[in-house]
């Protein structure tokens, strides 16, 4: 019962946070708090209720660990890529070579100069861009993080909202034309990339029907062909594995026995089977986080949304080794703790996931 | 395919396969998969772009760089069956050639992560134990490095120290290193599962007990028996490396004009698609069909080697 209250809250909080922002709304700062607390602290009590709490604190340790590694890795490759802040094709005076070097600390002793990169990291000080003079990178990470957020979980809804549904339309009714054309919509999804959607979209709903706007990124009008192109990838895949994981259930005893009992099929359809066949959909959850991140790179680019990963692709034409190892750390770090709510979450939900 | 033929299912034949006398694990897999029209075409389609590709030299009526400054923009005629896009090149001879680009990279990169998952997986589900936990959680961390940004750092190191001169070659070589780097570890992980499986089967222990060494056990025994998950799990990698070489030459990041991809076209045509929509089309439907053929052929190799998968 009290699983129930709380789980639906997280869920009106969420709705809440996600309505707002989508209509660009302000979203108030006790609103962030109010969501934080509840999703947080009640996963904490719910994770030490059930004896969770030693497998969550391995996994934070595991994910803490792989943030160091790659930490570590952008250090090396930021040391040992050639060119730099003083790369120019002038050959500057020795007083002002040593001054950049002291501006970007590469005159202490290199292990001085890692210590103090990961120290900075932990203050949450990404450094110094090499094009962007005097603008430090987690200024401008922290400016774009919001919009590819933004983008993110609209479009992870959007595959959700799409594919959930047709997968379990599909799945209920193997073969019929609600299946195959279920299934058809998913392969294709699959095969589509979206560079090529994304400029049939804009045709149709900006050039014909005027209904959206075809770039940048202020305001709802401007949300909705970003996240549906974003999301019918995963959707279509969602969509498989839903199909796959509902036909596995309605094949299972207990829906025969439920079937012999002479519950309604309404019944069986939500009580039994959705509950049961969503679980690998939800495990799944992590994957597709990273799909989506890869999606981003090119929807980004294509709407021209100021997004972390539209500053990545530019940075890497001006080679700003900083920037781009802020916006690798940044993402990874994203992709870490998506895996790690997803597997906390996925073993929440089925007990039978073993914490091996 | 002559690849199924190489392979066996990991399991005994389902039940509902019934049991066909005189048929080896192979022979019923191959089987179930020609009687899969999809798959069938799908892998008749992948050939024919195959073969386009390897004959471009060949089959491309002009060169993929040659102008035509009085055939500037035109749309498909008898001369440029696919027109020609906004430098007066030959859009078929550029397709063409993409094709030999997007095969490559697709093929390429398959059999280089197959030797490297396959052998990095096969030792640590063949020790297991410590090795294999310190080998598993070297992938994890590699794993938590989205794709797209290891793809993007690789081809950074690579180009940062000018090894190749010669440019295609260059952004092609950096593209190949980089998709291995990424995708040969969902290959190590399901070796590793599939060793860790079979390992336990007693027809490995006999052979442990009549003497074979472990590298006989593993060459011999083990992997013939783990071949079918690992040639599926290829099938998806070939169109998602493709994919993600038309994502990096479609950012900028990758080969980039005169030569041709795929992803290169999309990129040239897809802002003029409603002015010149055949710069758009013809790149567009190639991508889509490769895809949808490299998708359908490994949903029905799926269902061959493991009938029970049917249809998930």
């Amino acid at each position: 019962m009290i699983t129930r209250v709380w789980g639906l809250s997280v869920a009106i909080l969420f709705a809440t946070v996600v309505l707002l922002s989508f209509f660009a709304y302000e979203i108030p700062t006790a609103l962030w708090w109010l969501f934080s607390i509840v999703a947080f602290g009640g996963t904490a009590v719910f994770v030490f209720q059930q004896g969770m709490t030693f497998y969550v604190i391995r996994r934070l340790f595991e994910a803490a660990f792989a943030v160091l590694v790659i930490a570590t890795l952008t250090f090396i490759l930021l040391r040992v890529l050639p060119g730099g802040p003083f790369d120019s094709d002038k050959a500057l005076p020795p007083e002002v070579m040593a001054n950049l070097a002291a501006k970007y600390n590469l005159d202490a002793p290199l292990f001085q100069q890692y210590l103090d990169y990961i120290g900075g990291l932990l203050r949450g000080d990404l450094g110094q861009s090499y094009k962007y003079i005097s603008r430090d990178i987690t200024s401008i990470i922290s400016e774009s993080l919001p919009n590819s957020i933004q983008l993110g979980v609209y479009a992870l809804l959007v595959s959700y909202l799409i594919g959930i549904p047709m997968g379990v339309f599909a799945g209920w009714k193997p073969n019929s034309a609600v299946d195959v054309s279920c299934m058809t919509f998913a392969i294709s999804g699959i095969a589509l990339p979206s560079f090529l959607v994304a400029p049939i979209f804009i045709l149709i709903f900006v050039k014909t029907l005027g209904w959206f706007e075809p770039a940048l990124w202020e305001g709802p009008a401007y949300y909705v062909l970003p996240m549906l192109v974003l999301g019918i990838r995963p959707a279509a895949v969602i969509a498989r594995l839903t199909r796959a994981s509902v036909l596995e259930v309605i094949h299972s005893d207990y829906i025969r026995t439920a079937k012999a009992k002479g519950l309604a099929a309404r019944t069986i359809l939500f009580k039994h089977v959705l509950r049961n066949s969503l679980i690998p959909v939800l495990s799944l959850s992590g994957p597709l986080a990273a799909a989506i991140l890869t999606g981003s790179f090119v929807i980004e680019q294509i709407f021209a949304i100021p997004g972390v990963a539209k500053h990545l692709v530019l940075s890497v034409s001006n080679r700003d080794y900083p920037l781009i190892l802020g916006a690798t750390l940044v993402f990874s770090l994203f992709l870490i703790v998506a895996n790690l709510i997803t597997d906390i979450l996925t073993a929440i939900v089925d007990p039978r996931v073993k914490m091996s | 395919m002559s690849t199924a033929t190489l392979a066996s299912t990991s399991s005994p034949p389902a039940a509902s396969a019934g049991p066909k006398k005189g048929k080896s694990l192979q022979r019923e897999a191959l089987d179930r998969l020609l009687k899969n029209k999809s798959a069938v075409v799908s892998g008749v389609v992948i050939l024919f772009v195959c073969l386009v590709g390897a004959l471009a030299p060949v089959l491309a009526p002009y060169p993929f760089d040659e102008q035509f400054l009085d055939r500037v923009l035109i749309p498909p005629s008898s001369q440029h069956w696919l027109g020609t896009d906004s430098l007066g090149r030959d859009m078929l001879s550029r397709l063409i050639y993409g094709a030999r680009i997007s095969m490559a990279v697709g093929v390429i990169t398959a059999v280089i992560s197959l030797l490297i998952g396959t052998f990095y997986g096969a030792i640590s589900g063949w020790f297991g134990g410590w090795a294999d936990s310190v080998m598993m959680r070297s992938v994890d961390i590699l794993d938590s490095i989205p794709s797209i940004v290891l793809l993007i750092l690789v081809k950074l190191v690579f180009d940062a120290f000018d090894v190749i001169g010669n440019p295609e070659l260059k952004a092609l070589t950096g593209m190949l290193l980089a998709l291995s780097l990424t995708s040969w570890v969902s290959l190590a992980r399901v070796v590793r599962g599939q060793v860790l499986q079979v390992k336990q089967m007693s027809y490995v222990e006999a052979a442990r007990s009549m003497g074979a060494s472990g590298t006989r056990v593993v060459s011999q025994h083990i992997m013939p028996n783990i071949m079918g998950p690992v040639i599926v799990l290829l099938t998806f990698q070939i169109p998602s490396n493709i994919l993600y070489e038309s994502f990096l030459s479609f950012l900028g990041l990758g080969l980039q004009p005169p030569f041709s991809s795929w992803g290169v076209l999309a990129n040239d045509g897809w802002r003029s698609l409603q002015s010149y929509p055949h710069l758009m089309i013809s790149p567009g439907v190639a991508i889509f069909v490769a895809m949808l053929a490299f998708n359908l052929l490994g949903d029905g190799l799926r269902d061959a080697f493991d009938p029970q998968m049917r249809g998930r």
